[in-house]
Order: C-alpha cells, then sequence, then structure tokens
C-alpha cells in the first residue's frame, strides 16, 4: 500500500506536495469540449470549492481527478502520479488508496445497514474492522443509527454516512459533488461542519456546488464555464 | 495479507452476501424460483426416467410371457424341470404349463387348456375377467366367444366330456375371460379335471415364462435351453418383446427431450433473471467500482452469489421434483417413487454449474459497466 509513496513528487513553490495537478486537460464529447485545456493545481491540504452554470464541466473535472474517467488529452496527476501511464487496475487501486467520494444523491447501498455502506469502503480498501466503522459512524453523529438501513434515515443522516464512508480509510483527497444539493440549509451546515473538520486534519477538499454559502466555506473558489476556469479566488 | 485479515474479509464477504440474499428477499425469490423450477423439473424427469421403465416393466410383463418352450415331442414335468433350471431364478417372474385337448359340450367340440390354475393365473393376469378364475376342482373358466356360442352365465353349471364322448365331468363357470384374440374360444380347467376327461396325466404342449430380461439376454436365454435340453425348442415370444423396448426406448428419448428443453429455459430463465438483476443493481455496482473495487472483485461477488442461489434453488427443486415424481408415480402406477440419492445430488451441482454458466454474461456485463456514466445518470 505504500509504494504508492516512493514516486517522485510534483511539488509547488514551496516545496508543497500538490494533490491534484491538472495541465490542459480536455475531455471532448464528439464535438462537445466538455473541459477545454484545463489547467489547475491543487496544494495539500487545500479547500477547493468549484461553481459554476450548469454543463459548465464539473462533473466531469471530478470524474477525472477521481479516476473514474480519462482525459481525451493532457495531463491529470493525483499525488504526483500520472495516472495517463496507468492501467484500470492502477488507476482502481489509486481511487481506492487516495480519494474518498461524496455524491448529490448519497448513493449508500440500500439492502446494507449504516454501518455495512461503511464497512463496504474498508472490505474494498483493506480490512472491515467494525469498530473502526462504528467509530467512524460515532464522528458523524450517527452511532445509533448503525443498524439503520438507507430508507429508515434521513437525507442529512444518509449524507453523513456517506462521508463517514468516505472518510474510513483517511484518504488525503475527498471529492464531493453537489454534497448538499439533496439537503436542507440545517443539514447542509452540518456536513460543512464535518467538511471543516477534515480540513483541519489536513486532509485536501474540492467540493462541487452551486450554494454560494457552500462555497463561501472553502479557502478557494475556482469558477468554471464551457470547460474553461474562467475566475480564480482566494477567500482567505 | 495475513490470516486474520483473511478472516476479517472472509467473514465481510458472508455478511454481504447474506445481506444481499435476506434483505432483497423478494427480488432473490424470484431467482431462487428460476433455478428451483429447472432443477425440480429436471429431477422429477430424472426419478421418473429411472422408475418408469422398471414399474412400466412390470406392467407390461403382465400382459404375459416372453419365452415359450414347445416339445418336438411331449413334454413332461421331468422336461420343464430341466428347462427351468436354466433359467436365472431372480429374472423368472411367472411360469405355467399348458396342455391343449379338444372337450366336448353338448356334443359340440371345443379346445379346452389344461393348467396349474394358480401359475396360470400370474401368467395370464391381464385377461379382463368376469367372475373369478377357478378355485378349486369341478370350475372352469370360458373365453368370451364360448360364453356367447353357447349362452354361458358365470354360476353356470355344464357337462364336460371328453373327445370320445367316453368320460363325463359336470363343472361350474366360475368366470367368463377376454384376451382379445383366440384365447377367447377356450375352456380352461385344471389340469386334474382335464386329465380326468382325457385319461392322461404329466403331458403339456407348451410352457410358458415371463422373465425380466431385455430382448438381446433373452434370445441369449432361449439359445441356451435350446442347446442344452433336448428334446425342446425354446423361443421369445418377439412381437412382445420388442414392443416393449419400443415403448420404453420411445418413453426415453421423450424424457430427453423434454430434459433438454427444460434446461434451455432453465438456462434462459436464470440468464435473463440475472441480467435484471444486474441491470437493476447497476447503481450498486458502479458505487463498489468507484469505492475502489475492482472488476473481478465484482464478478466474484455475483458469481458467488449465483453458485450459493443455485446450491438452494437446486435442494428445493430436488425437493419439489420428488415430491412432483410421487405424485405422477401414485397417480400412474399406484406406487410411490424411489427417491436417488445421487441424483439428487447430481441435480444440486447441476444447478449451481447452471447457475454459474447462465450468470457468466450477465455478470461480465456488470463488470464493464462506466461507474462515472452510471453515477452520472442517477
Ligand atoms: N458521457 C457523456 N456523453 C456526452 N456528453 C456528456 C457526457 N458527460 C457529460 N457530457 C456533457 O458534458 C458537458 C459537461 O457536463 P458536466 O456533467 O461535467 O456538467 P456540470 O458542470 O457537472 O453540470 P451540472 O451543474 O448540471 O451538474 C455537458 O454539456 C454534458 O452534456
Ligand atoms: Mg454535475
Amino acid at each position: 500500500m505504500n509504494d504508492m509513496n516512493n514516486v517522485t513528487i510534483d511539488r509547488d513553490s514551496k516545496g508543497q506536495a500538490l494533490a491534484v495537478h491538472l495541465d490542459k486537460v480536455t475531455k471532448a464529447y464528439g464535438d462537445l469540449k466538455a473541459l477545454d485545456a484545463l489547467d489547475l493545481d491543487v496544494k495539500s491540504g487545500q479547500w477547493v470549492s468549484i461553481v459554476g452554470p450548469s454543463g459548465s464541466g464539473k462533473t466531469t473535472c471530478m470524474n477525472l481527478i477521481g479516476c473514474m474517467d480519462r482525459p481525451t488529452s493532457g495531463v491529470v496527476e493525483i499525488s504526483g502520479l500520472n495516472l495517463a501511464t496507468m492501467n484500470e487496475n492502477e488507476l482502481t487501486r489509486v481511487r481506492r488508496e487516495q480519494i474518498g467520494l461524496v455524491f448529490q444523491k448519497f448513493h449508500l447501498i440500500g439492502h446494507l445497514s449504516a454501518l455495512e455502506n461503511v464497512m463496504l469502503a474498508q472490505y474494498y480498501h483493506s480490512i472491515p474492522d467494525e469498530s473502526e466503522a462504528l467509530e467512524a459512524l460515532g464522528r458523524v453523529g450517527l452511532a445509533s443509527r448503525a443498524t439503520h438501513r438507507p430508507s429508515q434515515l434521513s437525507g442529512g443522516e444518509q449524507q453523513r454516512v456517506a462521508i463517514a464512508r468516505a472518510l474510513i480509510n483517511q484518504p488525503p483527497l475527498i471529492l464531493a459533488d453537489e454534497p448538499t444539493g439533496n439537503l436542507d440549509a440545517a443539514n447542509a451546515a452540518a456536513v460543512l461542519d464535518l467538511f471543516s473538520q477534515l480540513h483541519a486534519q489536513g486532509t485536501t477538499l474540492i467540493v462541487v456546488t452551486h450554494d454560494p454559502v457552500v462555497a463561501a466555506q472553502g479557502e478557494r473558489e475556482v469558477v468554471l464555464d464551457h470547460g474553461a476556469l474562467v475566475r480564480d479566488l482566494s477567500l482567505r | 495479507m495475513n490470516r486474520s485479515t483473511h478472516r476479517a474479509s472472509n467473514k465481510m464477504r458472508f455478511r454481504l452476501l447474506r445481506a444481499s440474499l435476506v434483505r432483497r428477499r423478494s427480488r432473490v425469490l424470484v431467482e431462487l424460483l428460476a433455478v428451483a423450477i429447472g432443477a425440480s423439473t429436471m429431477f422429477c424427469l430424472a426419478t421418473l426416467a429411472l422408475d418408469v421403465p422398471s414399474q412400466l416393466e412390470q406392467e407390461l410383463r403382465g400382459l404375459g410371457a416372453n419365452l415359450l418352450v414347445s416339445p418336438e415331442s411331449e413334454l413332461d414335468s421331468a422336461l420343464l424341470q430341466e428347462t427351468q433350471a436354466l433359467i436365472p431364478a431372480d429374472a423368472l417372474v411367472a411360469q405355467a404349463a399348458f396342455r391343449y385337448e379338444t372337450i366336448r359340450i353338448n356334443s359340440q367340440p371345443y379346445l379346452a387348456v389344461g393348467t396349474d390354475i394358480s401359475s396360470a393365473t400370474t401368467i395370464k393376469g391381464f385377461w379382463d375377467m368376469d367372475g373369478e378364475w377357478p378355485s378349486r376342482l369341478g370350475e372352469a373358466l370360458v373365453g368370451r366367444d364360448v360364453a356367447d356360442w353357447i349362452g354361458l352365465r358365470v354360476g353356470q353349471r355344464i357337462i364336460l366330456e371328453g373327445a370320445d364322448l367316453d368320460h363325463q365331468l359336470p363343472v361350474t363357470v366360475s368366470g367368463i375371460f377376454a384376451a382379445g384374440g383366440n384365447e377367447d374360444a377356450l375352456v380352461v380347467l385344471n389340469e386334474a379335471d382335464l386329465a380326468s376327461l382325457t385319461g392322461r396325466s404329466d403331458v403339456f404342449d407348451v410352457a410358458e415364462y415371463s422373465i425380466a430380461l431385455g430382448g438381446d439376454q433373452l434370445s441369449a436365454l432361449a439359445d441356451h435351453i435350446n442347446a442344452n435340453v433336448p428334446g425342446v425348442v425354446a423361443s421369445p415370444v418377439q412381437r412382445m418383446a420388442s414392443s416393449e423396448a419400443q415403448v420404453l426406448a420411445m418413453l426415453r428419448s421423450l424424457l430427453v427431450l423434454v430434459s433438454v428443453i427444460v434446461l434451455t429455459l432453465t438456462v434462459i430463465g436464470i440468464s435473463t433473471t440475472m441480467m435484471a438483476v444486474v441491470t437493476e443493481r447497476r447503481v450498486e455496482i458502479a458505487l463498489r467500482m468507484a469505492l475502489g473495487a475492482s472488476n473481478k472483485a465484482i464478478q466474484r461477488e455475483f458469481i458467488l452469489e449465483a453458485v450459493v442461489l443455485g446450491v438452494l434453488g437446486g435442494t428445493l427443486g430436488v425437493v419439489l421434483g420428488f415430491a412432483l415424481a410421487n405424485l405422477v408415480s401414485q397417480q400412474v402406477f399406484t406406487q410411490s417413487a424411489r427417491f436417488n440419492g445421487w441424483f439428487g445430488l447430481v441435480c444440486v451441482v447441476a444447478a449451481m454449474v447452471l447457475a454459474w454458466g447462465a450468470s457468466r454474461h450477465p455478470v461480465s456485463r456488470a463488470a464493464a459497466i462506466d461507474p462515472a456514466l452510471v453515477l452520472r445518470e442517477e
């Protein structure tokens, strides 16, 4: 598992490791360029919000960073690992070991309990450990709901289970695509609170959102339009 | 990975499998049923295919003799014993010796046959009987034709006379039989009664044997008798023996045909069900991939599930199939079917292999899912 760390890692000007490095990344669907020569560097530990109109390429960008897709052209590097040179199995491994995913629609498995949904991530990553998974549920305030099935949980609770699942393997990078899109303000605040905790621990966070309140929580706001970066604001 | 890691992973694998089987109950039930229906049909047909020939052989054997032994000059009990010694005792179902003599009723000549009634009862068991077989001396059985010509009824007393009208024997008609052939013109008597009419005993014209052997073995036995017992001619009753074989062969090929059709339908059924399941669980599969499951891991899980369903469905099928076979057997042969454990095992293994084979295509489809695309749609 640790052999990933033996590779030379791209560093920024201060010698800090780059969590994500996109260089002239283009993703084309036929004539349509969902991403158009996008350059984006994300420092390790940074909290980046990605905003932009519908169809601007936010999800496409997240899929490339999340090793779920390959670019038409350009370079994608995660923790200094160039994805272009990897085969499917290696990509799967980077995804497993470097990345935690949070979705707008939670995507919990319906026939598994909250606890089992969290343990599933452990199972594919390394070793299922029930007490560790319970602890993660405790962190998101759902220890008492461990045996409940997703259908027995509210939307906010489901998203918190999904976050527990994303953080259980302590990935250096968490990608969240509209994590609060289906939640009310109170539940969104709870999710943001969890993100703040992860950020404080040094996890790199990339959060796609339409919600200005959510976007404002990050250290940096990146605006996409027509697959290109049109604005890059530092918020602090 | 060390041993405790393995144990924890296996435990989780089992936990996931159980959750999938127990909590997706209605879906799993459909899958289980698809397998069970195939397995039960297979097991039912197999049980019948095993049972029917032996049951049918018994029923057909009831239709009479399949080996005739006639003398070159005269057949007596010594010669009969010599012949019977060559017939394997466990294959001999029934046997009777017959003596044909002309007798007279109301001065008209008729053909009478003398035999040991209790032996004849078994070998002529298929006769359609009105009344009873003679149970003592002084009783006779008459064929339907004889009864019609003379106008006889069951229980009526008649006088039999020897061919030369030199002996007389009053008898009671205990029954009227119909064999559906020349035999319907016969009068059947105890051998001792016939002897008293003719004045000669211990002479026979033909011995009939019902032997539980197939066509080739029966011919071999006939050859064996002909070679070793001088003075007799043994011949298999070809017509009956070969029609038996034909019926059985036809039945077997019919069962094979039905089995093949059912098997094909089962594979299609399981495959379609699995395909539906994979489609239904696309998001789940994509999510597992997003969590870092390799294609192999996904395939392994689905195939394991299919195999477990195969074993469970196969076992259920064997139980149902046997119940069905038993029902059919009791309806048709008024006899319980025999449970063949080996066949049950073969059926369960076959169901497992079928479920595995039928799920290969759907599972490879599952592994080909593009998680980015599927998770985006949803
Ligand atoms: N698999 C695909 N095939 C064809 N076109 C695609 C595919 N995936 C995305 N697109 C197109 O690429 C463009 C960018 O899509 P993307 O999902 O990245 O946008 P988005 O910024 O996430 O939008 P939203 O805010 O609505 O989620 C869109 O025009 C979309 O129609
Ligand atoms: Mg999107």
